[in-house]
């Protein structure tokens, strides 16, 4: 089997460092053997997966794009960085250390497999299934790569972030919102020292949170809905005590700081020229227009922003599994009872079904690797997945853009960033040369054709195009993959 | 006196190392991604763009969006938040593709 072959040299963090993944077992190639079972993501959903599937005795790989377990969620800093208190940056830290605990255990007498550093950027299905991974963050040679073989498949590839554009967007000093979460908890960096933050859903309270917590001054945060749409749903916020906990706790430590929540606005501008220096924030009527005249100004040296999540799924639907459109209007895998997708052999488990948090997703991990097990679920694991499930879909519909933000655009505020494509040359390929639909217009403007394959823009595209978000998007090549491996691949 | 990330989490980090960005030597605490070495020197922009040559840095942060490409010893479009700064990088603007070399 082929090794992990780089030009750089080889990590410098330290080895013995606990949690390095040589102290967690040997970061084995796969090679040839067949796992019962191959979990694809190591966040919330995946170790949890992994973890209860080698505890009742099936033998299983863990794989995973990242050098560290924990995925977008439960992201911390690098061993070298010495972290002594990584908790102070997280919810519900001692879950996470809980399910490393237990990764550790099961790597260390080899009954798991925690295989790191492995994009899987294809599957190929059948009794026994191919996952295709590419090595290494960047630019390995043909021989960086491996074939990870198994029986089922849970695939836990968790959620990035939605963007919606606005003029100025692509200033240095705008960041996601989830970005700069994921800098700060990884590397101890802030973009700025103030910095607004804008969009909406749970991440944005969140991620004012952290900054505030890690000392950076938050202006503001600006959530384009009023929270009015949670109180619909009375019954469905009582059974979920923790949620409003959790969310009461960033409330205070935003009150703890000064921090001021702006509901029913946006940011619909970024002032600045080689950086961002000011916000423009403007109120919202109840599609998401901004009111006239209600547009204030705001310096920052920095903004974070965000318009929810978007489920990974790139993997299964390239295969054909079924989806869900959830109330938010992103596309989730659809799963039965059980977790397993429309494909024989394919379960699913966290934000691949339907964005709903850290904790449905251990819920939903644990249930899927009973269920591949041929176990019984517990009753209080499927209520308290039925309670967190429910909480999710009030959430997203909470969350739902307005249609009205598209009025927010200026004739020359890029769309797509990577291919530098203007709101105007969008609209013009929709009223002019009769597009009706995201595909037909990026054959015109080239929006979605770039680096990133359309995951910022997409939603955006889709929503201009009028064609609506019911599809997924298709990407045969779920992750870059260097020519030589895909020369290198036998002919099948 | 505001506090930092590190404070916050009672960093102890081991000895720092450096990394070339553009001729600059800059410090880098072993784990940093290249973007985060960036940013803890408040460089944002590490990028023109193909099209306008406008500046970009790290947006998203995870790998996804790849604004925070840069040539890195040499390699362009290098996604500088998933890549580990290692001793003695040497870190340059990428200047659209960055393959200005190939005359394409």
């Amino acid at each position: 089997m082929p090794t992990s072959q780089s030009e750089r040299p080889e990590s410098p963090e330290s080895p013995e460092s606990p949690e390095s993944s040589e102290a967690l077992g040997p970061v084995g190639r796969a090679g040839g053997e067949v796992y019962d079972l191959a979990v694809v993501g190591a966040g919330p959903a995946g170790l949890a997966a992994a973890v209860t599937a080698a505890e009742l005795g099936l033998r299983c790989a863990l794989v995973d794009a990242g050098p560290r377990p924990g995925g977008q969620y439960y992201r911390h800093p690098a061993p070298g960085l010495g972290a002594a208190r990584p908790e102070r940056l997280h919810h519900g830290w001692a879950a996470f250390a809980r399910l490393s605990g237990r990764l550790k255990a099961h790597t260390g007498a080899r009954r798991l497999d925690y295989l790191t550093d492995h994009h899987i950027w294809t599957m190929e299905r059948g009794e026994i299934w191919q996952l295709h991974a590419t090595l290494g963050s960047e630019w390995t040679g043909a021989a960086g790569r491996a074939v990870v073989r198994a029986r089922s498949v849970l695939l836990a590839t968790g959620a990035y972030e939605r963007q919606l554009p606005f003029p100025g967007w692509t200033l240095p000093g705008v960041v996601t919102a989830g970005g700069a979460q994921a800098m700060l908890k990884s590397g101890l960096v802030l973009p700025g020292r103030r910095i607004v933050v804008a969009g909406s859903g749970p991440l944005l309270l969140a991620a004012a949170s952290s900054l505030v917590s890690a000392g950076a001054e938050v202006p503001a945060v600006v959530e384009a809905t009023d929270y009015l749409h949670y109180a619909r749903s009375l019954a469905t916020l009582a059974a979920n005590p923790a949620k409003l906990v959790e969310g009461a706790r960033h409330g205070v430590t935003l009150l703890r700081h000064g921090v001021r929540l702006r509901r029913g606005s946006a940011v619909v501008e970024a002032h600045g020229t080689d950086r961002v220096t000011a916000v423009t924030v403007a109120r919202l009527d109840r599609d998401w227009r901004p009111v006239p005249g209600t547009a204030r100004r705001i310096a920052c040296d920095a903004l974070a922003v965000g318009h929810g999540l978007v489920p990974q799924i790139e993997l299964a639907t390239e295969l054909g599994a079924r989806i869900r459109r959830t109330p938010d209007g992103t596309v989730a895998l659809a799963v039965d009872d059980g977790l397993r997708t429309s494909l024989p052999g394919l379960w699913a488990a966290g934000e691949t079904c339907g964005v709903g948090g850290a904790d449905l997703a251990v819920a939903e991990g644990e249930s899927a690797a009973r269920v591949i097990a041929g176990r019984p679920v517990p009753a209080a694991l499927r209520a308290f997945r039925q309670r967190r499930r429910a909480f999710a879909e009030l959430m997203a519909a909470a969350h739902r853009p307005g249609p009205g933000w598209p009025q927010w655009l200026r004739a020359d505020t890029e769309v797509c960033r990577c291919e530098e494509v203007p709101a105007a040359r969008i609209r013009e390929a929709v009223t002019e040369l009769g597009a009706a639909d995201a595909r037909t217009v990026k054959l015109l403007t080239r929006a979605g054709m770039g680096w990133c394959q359309g995951r910022m823009c997409g939603p955006a595209v889709a929503c201009l195009s009028g064609g609506g978000p019911a599809r997924a998007d298709s990407r045969p090549l779920a992750r870059p993959v260097p020519l030589a491996q895909l020369a290198d691949l036998e002919p099948s | 006196m505001r506090r930092t990330p590190a404070e916050l989490v009672g960093a102890q980090p081991a000895a720092a190392y450096t990394i070339e960005f553009d001729g600059r030597e800059l410090p880098a605490l072993p784990g940093r991604s290249i973007a985060a070495v960036l940013w803890a020197q408040d460089i944002l922009a590490w990028r023109t763009t193909r099209v306008g040559g406008r500046p970009r840095g790290a947006f998203c942060g995870i790998g996804v969006c790849f604004d925070c490409l840069a040539t890195v010893n040499g390699r362009p479009n290098q996604r500088t938040c998933l890549l580990p700064a290692r001793p003695g990088d040497v870190v340059t603007t990428q200047e659209g593709h960055g393959r200005a070399d190939l005359a394409v």
